[in-house]
């Protein structure tokens, strides 16, 4: 019956991806803190992926004749330990190299659990309205009325601590970002004439939502991605500070800063690198998402 | 006003339904018997078990379980900590003031250095003093408050030794709580020294602390000065001769402040989250360790409670932040 209809066509933007993304790459690289965001995610990367070839030890190796080395080029450095090693003689560099795929996976993981949820709960609240919408956005508001790290420390608390179940906890908290910017966005379309026309073609409920609006809902839910996706690795690492993250030997970011907690006045190395880690790989992701907030926002687009 | 007040707050109620019914709902989905884990102890007899069960009202069915556990929430009874075996709602007002007077005096640093950086950014947009201040908000706002607490202490503390590591005052002072307000108090007990022991004690975590605040105050407050700068009401004042600096603080900042206050209010979300890592590095006597500490230690009634109390508490902040923008915007009001 529909077949002969091309539903797809009936969306404003359509055509021409190549000229959207060109134009998108136009109004990025015009930020000059996007782009170097960019390289430094994408060296990031490029690390965690390469941190099995790269690494010179493994992570979890104690060298006992290696204890508390500071890096390679201060006093009393070993040149096998670039970064030196910590309270077990671990090798500090191949455990953040290893640490980078930690963070990028709670990273990823996260993201696409809140990002999942958020938008099927947002598109049915926004599409079918009425009750749907309220019982869900109010579940949202009850979600969002807790301090998100306080309430991911408390899911935690129920599910028990570890890595799995931190990421769990982060997406249940950041989910609803999602739900409520999917929601907004629906509004916005759902009565524009490209989805009425599509609806009178005989489009069904699941077409419209997923085909016909959700396309056209993208933008903001990439830079919510975004910055959710550095989010997710400061919380992750703040659980995994307070205990309730991954847990010890695995080198996680976090967790390696809690274990380095007593030796903060005595080797300074132990406690500086995860920390500027942490830092470096957040701050890269929100300068990109500057950077995509610029470049997909009309409103703040420079004509 | 009243019909806007009013409706704020009846839209709060499912929430705070809401609220009760995560925290009545948190023991029971606990791994393991509820009636063993509140009431904390090993080995008891059956008869012990089943006089806790009745005495916390497991034995009932959920409904009445959590009509039961309202109606002991509206008389104030949140239940007794396991480990300290005091009133959790005790606990929490004891607490409480050193959590407050971090938070306040927190916002107070964030506001009185991101708004002023934040008006200066917007004001000389692209010039070197824009993107150094907004670079630097850009690296407070992707920092992991934990580590940095760690930096200032081996800094400031470790090296310099200028700040005490941990506390509230110096263990040389002691005085009995009047405000809870450690500033306040030592004031009060005219001791000499005291103040300036609190005050040192005060320094690192409030810094820490205000971090994030500060910089989402200050990216907040430049990019609503952008867009008031460029509103036509701007152009006139600017058209009619007005000298700038009465354009920027007549016209622009006073419209560009009503976004800002409510991104000041909202921060308590931020800072209460804050709160728990801020105060566990530093050993701050507040809410947020004794949270972190009951986890740990299981002691699940002060969890359950404290959950309540801070979801309630920021609820209301924010009610209150809301019906502040609707006085000092009137264009909401009547939506």
């Amino acid at each position: 019956m529909t077949d002969s209809v091309d539903l797809e066509a009936d969306a404003p933007n359509s055509g021409g991806l190549r000229d959207s993304l060109r134009e998108f790459w136009f109004y990025f690289s015009g930020n000059r803190g996007a782009v170097l965001g960019l390289v430094v995610f994408v060296l990031l990367v490029l690390l965690a992926l390469l941190a099995p070839v790269i690494a010179p030890h493994s992570p979890t190796m104690q060298y006992r004749d290696a204890i508390l080395l500071p890096p390679a080029w201060a006093e009393g450095g070993r040149s096998g330990f670039w970064l030196g090693t910590d309270a077990v003689g671990r090798d500090m560099l191949s455990r953040l190299l290893y640490g980078a795929r930690f963070s990028l996976f709670i990273g990823v993981v996260v993201v696409s659990i809140a990002l999942v949820f958020g938008v099927v709960t947002g598109l049915l609240a926004g599409f079918f309205g009425g009750w749907v919408d309220a019982v869900a956005m109010r579940l949202m508001d009850i979600i969002l009325a807790f301090p998100s790290l306080l309430l991911a420390l408390v899911l935690v608390a129920v599910l028990g601590p570890g890595l799995t179940n931190a990421m769990i906890a982060i997406a249940l908290v950041l989910q609803p970002h999602f739900a409520r910017l999917t929601r907004a966005a629906v509004l916005a379309e759902k009565n524009r004439e490209y989805v009425v026309a599509a609806r009178v073609a005989g489009a069904g409920s699941m077409w419209l939502m997923f085909r016909t609006i959700l396309p056209n809902c993208l933008a903001p839910l990439i830079v919510q991605g975004t910055m959710s996706f550095s989010n997710a690795i400061l919380d992750a690492a703040a659980l995994g500070f307070l205990g309730m993250g991954a847990q010890p030997p695995t080198p996680e970011w976090g967790t390696m800063l809690a274990e380095a907690r007593e030796f903060i006045l005595r080797a300074w190395w132990v406690v500086t690198l995860p920390g500027l880690a942490i830092l470096l790989t957040v701050l890269a992701i929100n300068l990109m998402g500057d950077g995509l907030r610029d470049a997909l926002d009309p409103k703040l687009k420079r004509s | 006003m009243i019909r806007f007040i009013l409706g704020r707050i009846a839209y709060l109620v499912p929430t705070l339904i809401g609220i009760t019914i995560v925290a009545f709902g948190f023991v029971r989905v606990l791994p393991g018997d509820p009636v063993l884990l509140m009431a904390g102890e090993r080995g008891m007899s059956p008869e012990r078990y089943a006089e806790v069960s009745r005495q916390l009202g497991f034995d009932r069915s959920l409904p009445e379980q959590y009509l039961d556990y309202v109606w002991r929430l509206l008389h104030g009874d949140l239940g007794t900590s396991l480990v300290t075996k005091k009133p959790v709602l005790a606990e929490f007002l004891a607490l409480f003031p050193a959590t407050v007077e971090l938070a306040l005096c927190a916002i107070l640093l964030a506001a009185l250095i991101g708004v002023p950086a934040g008006v200066l950014a917007a004001i000389k947009r692209g010039s070197w003093f824009d993107q150094i201040t907004m670079g630097t908000a850009l690296v407070g706002y992707s920092m992991p408050i934990f580590w940095w607490g760690l930096l200032l202490i081996i800094f400031f503390s470790g090296m310099l030794g200028w700040t005490p590591v941990s506390g509230r005052i110096s263990l040389l002072y002691f005085f009995p709580p009047v405000t809870g307000f450690m500033l306040i108090d030592s004031l009060l007990s005219g001791q000499k020294g005291a103040f300036a022991s609190a005050a040192s004690h005060l320094i690192l975590p409030t810094i820490v602390l205000a971090t994030i605040p500060l910089a989402v105050i200050a990216r907040q407050t430049r990019s609503a000065m952008l867009e008031v700068l460029g509103e036509d009401y701007v152009r006139t004042a600017r058209a009619k001769g007005l000298p700038p600096r009465r354009v920027v603080g007549m016209h622009a900042l006073r419209n560009a402040l009503i976004p800002v206050v409510t991104t000041i209010g909202l921060q308590i979300g931020v800072l209460m989250a804050g709160a728990i890592l801020t105060e566990t590095i530093f050993s701050w006597p507040g809410i947020g360790k004794w949270m972190v500490e009951s986890i740990s230690r299981r002691d699940y009634p002060v969890v359950q409670g404290g959950l309540l109390l801070i979801a309630v508490i920021v609820m209301v902040v924010n009610l209150l932040v809301d019906l502040l923008y609707g006085l000092i915007n009137p264009r909401i009001r009547h939506r």
